[in-house]
């Protein structure tokens, strides 16, 4: 699995930045791809909002995409490029 | 997506020739198995599929008449080869050409989970769409239409509850009419972006007349866009290599074409779903997001993970200890009865049959009582939602040995037992995660383990064998913490796989499910012990007895003293070398190969060890033995789950040496500091 980043995009940060409560919306997924394509199956595609339930700042995190609660490591969570959503 | 023709009707099944064969196809947690059981109820097997270790369930069923054969395929969110199922689910419609495919999706999560029907829709099956768990979308806030989505999608929708059985005859019946070719076909297929069209069409012409049956042609295309690696592969092979090359330098410029598939997908889902949603979820905080603070806070989360289990020792101890403490009474009972019915019988035949058959596989089969209990709180975590949360809460820990969260919970299970531990690691995506969580779990020590430990330890260390008990507790979790990050650092090169996994709703149980789970799991354990393990215990017993007809002078004993020196290393002689070998069937055979040694019984056994042995030597020995290599039913369920000798071979030899290295150290060093002191 590589662990390039991301295409550069001006305002994205990795999902493991946004705090407990944060909307965002993702902009774009790094990684190798069978983690590319498990992430899009679950619905992280470019332009999903993405809410953050829990991130400790350490450890997985677990976020709500398409209705679903999704536990995400925290390796794989910095690997989805997201725009925060103004609120 | 593409286009291609789906036929519109599928020809009738004769009837009374074969059954009707309908697949159930849903992502995880969508209320798939609970449908299946409703359907089947125990009219159904569980074995695995065709070479592989994925569980594969099937049954029967009738209705207005015609007999139906329905599959359930493995839960899988997509039908890319990401996994095992994914691969399973799609073959089976593409090779059996199921008259009928009921895909399961949940109303609550509708997005996310008619993914999987968008996947499905281009294979060349029919599909009706079962909108499961209606109840539940309406307690969450979401209302949805299933006409406005049945018009939208093109293809049967019916809306039901099947934790509550409600919708079940419209299913049936939707089902019914068409495999009878009743109902109208016409489902609107995903659209894919013009650009990658134009793709799809470039590599459809490359790639015609060269697609080995029964895959479709634009479906084959659309994989290989997608860059799914095994229809990458198939396609490399079936191609003539300069065709290859052109279709490789096609691809190689729409690297990035699976973002694009995935989000049209998830487009053409979006327009579905907001036609036939009409008020969509609230911003209202549910139950599971209460719950889930508590179950998934980094410390809480422990705590609670931590007295659940501490429930589950405890159920075992009080409930299922004496449980087996009663079966083990009616297994000597009845061996003593058989005994006295063979007084004149050759003593061969007796032998054979209260020993070998009774002793052997008897005393395995005692362990059911714990087993049940075990498969009953696992079946129950996992049916209300809590399972998804132990593994949450336990990743950080699971990192240390190079594993993740999902690990957890087959390592647990091993304490009860090995055997469902390593049958548990199928939860495991990845591979080489699920090889080394197979090659860790009989480092934790089973029930069995103890109960030779309970027996020794008192004799020799009086009041303080409670704490003796911990501290081989304590040593085997480090070692086996130890061995997962060497083995992870070594064979894997500290890879890590990848943690993603959904945390499903919290709700209630659904004891029909819970229960035809304990049925199964118990079921086959029974089948086990009936087979593998009897065929093992007649063996070594035959070793114990032959050629001399006692012990002492038995194959197994010539073994034992042949292999004395290197038992000597750990302070062993060849009586507990003999005894360790002979654990192998079952470990608490370890007291009874004892006592035969010792021409005692269990009463004075106890203290004969502790007149022969010093209490060094009966460490070393703890320790050894519950290191040891795991009894037959494990090792036996390694070869099956890992489809390999190789690993089976490595798993044990790995063992022997942890175990009589880990001996030698507590011997050598106890007996050198007893000299300096």
């Amino acid at each position: 699995m590589s662990s390039e980043p991301a295409p550069p995009s001006p305002d994205s940060v990795p999902l493991s930045a946004l705090r407990t409560g944060e909307v965002g919306v993702v902009a774009a997924l790094s990684g190798g791809h069978s983690l590319c394509s498990r992430m899009l199956t679950l619905g992280l595609t470019p332009g999903a909002e993405v809410t953050v339930l829990q991130n400790y700042g350490r450890g997985p995190m677990i976020v709500r995409v398409r209705d679903a609660r999704v536990a995400l490591g925290r390796g794989e969570a910095e690997k989805v490029l997201a725009r925060r959503r103004a609120g | 997506m593409s286009v291609r023709a789906v036929p519109e009707t599928v020809a009738p099944p004769v009837v009374g020739e074969r059954p009707i064969l309908v697949a159930l196809a849903g992502q995880p947690n969508v209320g798939k198995s609970t449908l299946f059981n409703f359907l089947t109820g125990l009219h159904q097997h569980v074995g695995n599929w065709p070479g592989k270790t994925v569980e594969r369930k099937e049954g029967h069923f009738t209705f207005n008449g015609a007999s139906y054969r329905l599959v359930d395929l493995p839960g899988t969110y997509s039908l890319t080869a990401n996994s095992l199922e994914e691969l399973i689910a799609r073959e089976f419609i593409l090779r059996e050409r199921p008259d009928v495919v009921v895909a399961v999706v949940d109303a609550a999560t509708l997005e996310r989970s008619l993914y999987l029907v968008a996947e499905l829709l281009p294979l060349p099956a029919p599909v009706i769409v079962a909108l499961n768990m209606m109840d539940v979308a309406r307690q969450e806030g979401i209302q949805i239409e299933p006409e406005v989505l049945q018009a939208a999608l093109g293809v049967p929708v019916v809306p039901m509850s099947a934790t509550h059985g409600v919708g079940m005859p419209e299913l049936l019946e939707t089902v019914e009419r068409m495999a009878r070719g009743e109902l109208p076909y016409a489902p609107r297929l995903p659209q894919i972006r013009p650009d990658h069209q134009e793709v799809l069409e470039t590599i459809g012409e490359r790639i015609a007349g060269y697609v080995p049956e029964p895959y479709p042609r634009e479906w084959v295309a659309l994989k290989l866009l997608e860059g799914d690696p095994e229809v990458t592969r198939m396609m490399k092979e079936a191609l003539p290599p300069e065709r290859w090359a052109e279709v490789h330098t096609v691809l190689r410029a729409y690297d990035d074409a699976q973002v694009a598939v995935a989000s049209g997908r998830y487009e053409w889902i979006g327009r579905m779903v907001r036609a036939a949603v009409t008020r969509p979820r609230i911003g209202q905080i549910g139950l599971t997001e209460r719950l889930d603070r508590w179950t998934t806070h980094p410390v809480w989360g422990l705590v609670i993970l931590a007295s659940v289990l501490g429930m589950l020792f405890w159920l075992t101890y009080t409930v299922g200890a004496p449980l087996q403490g009663w079966l083990e009474n009616g297994v000597g009972a009845l061996a003593e009865g058989v005994r006295g019915l063979l007084a004149g019988a050759p003593a061969w035949l007796s032998g054979l049959l209260t020993d070998g058959v009774i002793g052997g596989a008897g005393a395995v089969l005692t362990f059911l009582p714990i087993l049940v209990i075990f498969f009953a709180a696992m079946a129950f975590l996992e049916d209300v939602g809590y399972m998804a949360r132990a593994a949450y809460v336990m990743d950080g820990l699971m990192h240390l040995i190079g594993l993740h969260g999902k690990s957890f919970l087959p390592l647990f299970l091993g304490f009860g037992c090995n055997v469902p531990a390593i049958l548990g690691t199928r939860v495991i995506e990845s591979r080489r995660a699920r090889l080394l969580t197979i090659l860790l779990a009989p480092l934790v020590p089973c029930t069995a383990r103890m109960a030779v430990v309970a027996f020794l330890a008192p004799a020799f260390f009086g009041n303080a064998a409670l704490l003796v008990s911990w501290v081989l507790i304590l040593t085997s979790i480090l070692i086996l913490a130890l061995t997962g990050a060497v083995v992870n650092r070594l064979m894997f090169r500290g890879q890590r796989s990848a943690f993603i996994m959904e945390l499903p709703l919290y709700h209630l149980p659904n004891w029909r499910t819970i229960g035809l789970s304990i049925w199964q799991r118990s079921l086959s354990f029974v089948r086990k012990a009936g087979t593998v393990i009897l065929a093992v215990s007649v063996v070594i017993w035959a070793l114990s007895i032959f050629p001399g007809g006692n012990v002492e002078g038995s194959y197994l004993a010539r073994v034992g003293r042949w292999l004395e020196p290197v038992g000597r290393l750990a302070g062993l002689d060849w009586r507990l070398t003999v005894a360790l070998l002979s654990s192998f069937i079952a470990k608490e055979n370890s007291i009874a190969t004892l006592g035969v040694l010792f021409r005692a019984g269990e009463e004075g056994l106890a203290g004969m060890l502790a007149a022969t042995y010093s209490p060094l030597v009966a460490l070393a020995y703890l320790v050894v033995q519950t290191l040891f290599i795991p009894c037959a039913a494990t090792v036996g369920a390694i070869r099956q789950e890992t489809a390999s000798w190789r690993w089976m071979l490595f798993s044990v030899g790995l063992l022997l040496v942890i175990s009589l290295l880990a001996g030698m150290a507590v011997f050598q060093v106890g007996a050198w500091v007893a000299k300096g002191v």
